[in-house]
């Protein structure tokens, strides 16, 4: 077999021992609560003004298309309705992902890939810790219950910029705009959108652990890791949000 | 090769370990019993820390068995290996402090998370002190390691290293990077952890004087000083061996008289770079 895909397999392997382990710790002793706060507040609290940025400004500029498509089938009123189910159930849980991605994937494989090239991972398993208890299974957690929650808030803020720009900048009516994307959105559409980001944390937390513990060769080890933990992240962000939207979408079609 | 009916510490049958094909040790084998120091020698890239990380159980055989306290831990699983990892002290090649954990907390450490030390909570503060003391950095407690010279990060994690009272401990370069005092300093507090625990001990270096130094000094606990080991009567010198590594093998293990008597090139390569 080529050298090359052996790697690959060793690497898929690798990613699903990681993966089995980190759930499984989730169930056993010790837990680390401490480690579980403070990484909630570091991804959470922490992602907070870009999320909020990027969420107003998603909702703002999706108005402003939505109300000039819309206008030409005299149904601008309708904007509130677009932007609510494009924010909640796509815009919002994959920018969210996606931003968090960015700024976290690539945090935890920096910060976990320092600490394995420093041999700071070899002295944890020395000293009785095992890593992937101390270090993966608490972002995997934090990361879980705060990625719903900040998409909540992305949602949210972006529903309030397409009405900033709607009911300021068109002129359109701003109570009708809420009635209209509060009468949009189906249960569907709401568990899509906190399952989404819910499936993205796996993929947040597990691919930044993942090429952090796998640097090696020095900072610029630690580098290589980041960017392919950021790539990596964002790009099956990208190919998870088709098959979950595929599957919600044919739920929907054959309720219908 | 034991004496006085010693037990063995650490054994190495055939040890294979290899990373992406190429071999990082190479059918190794060496017994080491209690009480005793092994120095090992060799140039970079020679498998010096693959032995040493082989020998607690981090990195796992290819093939061969590796036996620590008489225990078979070739196969054993990460959460076997943690308890017998706790009779264990080990100071990593570039000290390996948790960063985001000052002084105190990193040392201790071993005495919070290793299971079978089973330290009670009100004595972890006092065990600390000591250990800092041991090491001369009484007044870091509260210090993180970045905020510390490199020498004395290294006393630090030799705190660590030492603090759970382990019967082996394990040395990689302890002296790499530090200039000829503090290196002195550094090698110094290994010898006195040696003569006062009685610690079996395996020490990683490419100084010929480092081992010298071992090999030729024992701790005196009246002046606090290394007082030069006598010929006769003293067992130092006969607990000391010397393994010389190259290329992932063992080529050479003996006594210092041995080392000394050898022509070959790449031994005697450290012999004079210690000027010895």
């Amino acid at each position: 077999m080529p050298g090359f895909l052996v790697r690959i397999i060793l690497a898929v392997q690798e990613f699903y021992t990681l993966t089995w382990s980190a759930i499984r710790n989730v169930f056993r002793r010790p837990h680390y609560s401490d480690d579980i706060i403070l990484q909630m507040d570091y991804i959470g609290v922490g992602s907070m003004p870009i999320v909020v940025l990027t969420g107003f400004f998603s909702g703002a500029v999706m108005a402003l298309q939505l109300a000039r498509a819309l206008a030409r089938w005299g149904q601008q009123g309708q904007v509130g309705t677009a932007v609510a189910i494009t924010l909640v159930r796509e815009l919002g849980p994959a920018l969210t992902s996606l931003m968090v991605a960015g700024r976290n994937a690539s945090g935890m494989a920096s910060e976990i890939g320092s600490m394995k090239v420093t041999e700071q991972i070899d002295a944890m398993r020395a000293l009785g810790t095992d890593p992937v208890q101390k270090l993966v299974t608490p972002r995997l957690i934090a990361t879980c219950v705060v990625l719903p929650l900040l998409t909540v808030i992305a949602d949210f803020i972006g529903i309030f910029g397409g009405y900033v720009v709607a009911a300021g900048l068109l002129d359109l009516n701003g109570p009708r705009y809420w009635q209209t994307a509060w009468q949009a959105l189906v249960w569907n559409d709401l568990t899509q959108g906190l399952l989404k980001p819910f499936v993205f944390a796996f993929v947040i937390a597990l691919v930044g652990c993942f090429y952090g513990l796998r640097a090696s060769g020095g900072t610029q080890g630690v580098g290589r890791a980041t960017t392919q933990a950021m790539v990596t992240a964002s790009v099956w962000i990208f190919i998870l949000t088709f098959f979950l939207t595929r599957i919600f979408t044919s739920q929907l079609v054959s309720s219908s | 090769m034991a004496s006085g009916g010693a037990k063995s510490v650490v054994r190495f049958e055939q040890v294979t370990v290899s990373f992406d094909g190429a071999p990082a040790l190479d059918d190794v084998s060496f017994e080491v019993f209690e009480g005793e120091t092994r120095i090992i020698l060799g140039a970079a890239s020679s498998g010096k820390t693959v032995l040493l990380k082989t020998a607690l159980g981090l990195v796992r055989p290819e093939s061969g068995a590796v036996y620590l306290f008489g225990q078979n831990i070739t196969h054993m699983t990460e959460q076997e290996l943690f308890d017998i990892r706790s009779k264990v002290g080990m100071l990593f090649q570039e000290s390996a402090l948790f960063d985001s954990l000052t002084i105190k907390e990193n040392v201790a450490y071993p005495l919070v998370n290793q299971k079978a030390i089973q330290c009670p909570l009100e004595d972890v503060d006092r065990r600390v002190k000591e250990a800092l003391h041991f090491v001369e950095l009484d007044q870091t407690l509260a210090r993180f390691p970045s905020e510390l010279s490199g020498g004395m990060r290294r006393r630090a994690a030799i705190a660590r290293a030492v603090v759970t009272e382990p019967p082996l401990v394990l040395y990689d370069s302890p002296t790499a990077g530090l200039d000829p005092i503090t290196a002195y300093t550094i090698m110094a507090l290994v010898i006195k952890e040696r003569d006062l625990a009685n610690t079996t001990t395996l020490i990683v270096t490419h100084r010929f004087q480092d081992g010298l130094l071992t090999a030729n000094f024992r701790y005196n606990p009246e002046s606090g000083q290394l007082v030069p080991a006598h010929e006769n009567g003293d067992p130092t010198r006969h607990r000391t061996k010397f393994i010389v590594m190259r290329e992932a093998k063992i080529v050479f293990l003996g006594t210092q008289a041995e080392l000394e008597a050898v022509t070959d090139s790449y031994i005697s390569k450290f012999r004079r770079q210690g000027g010895g």
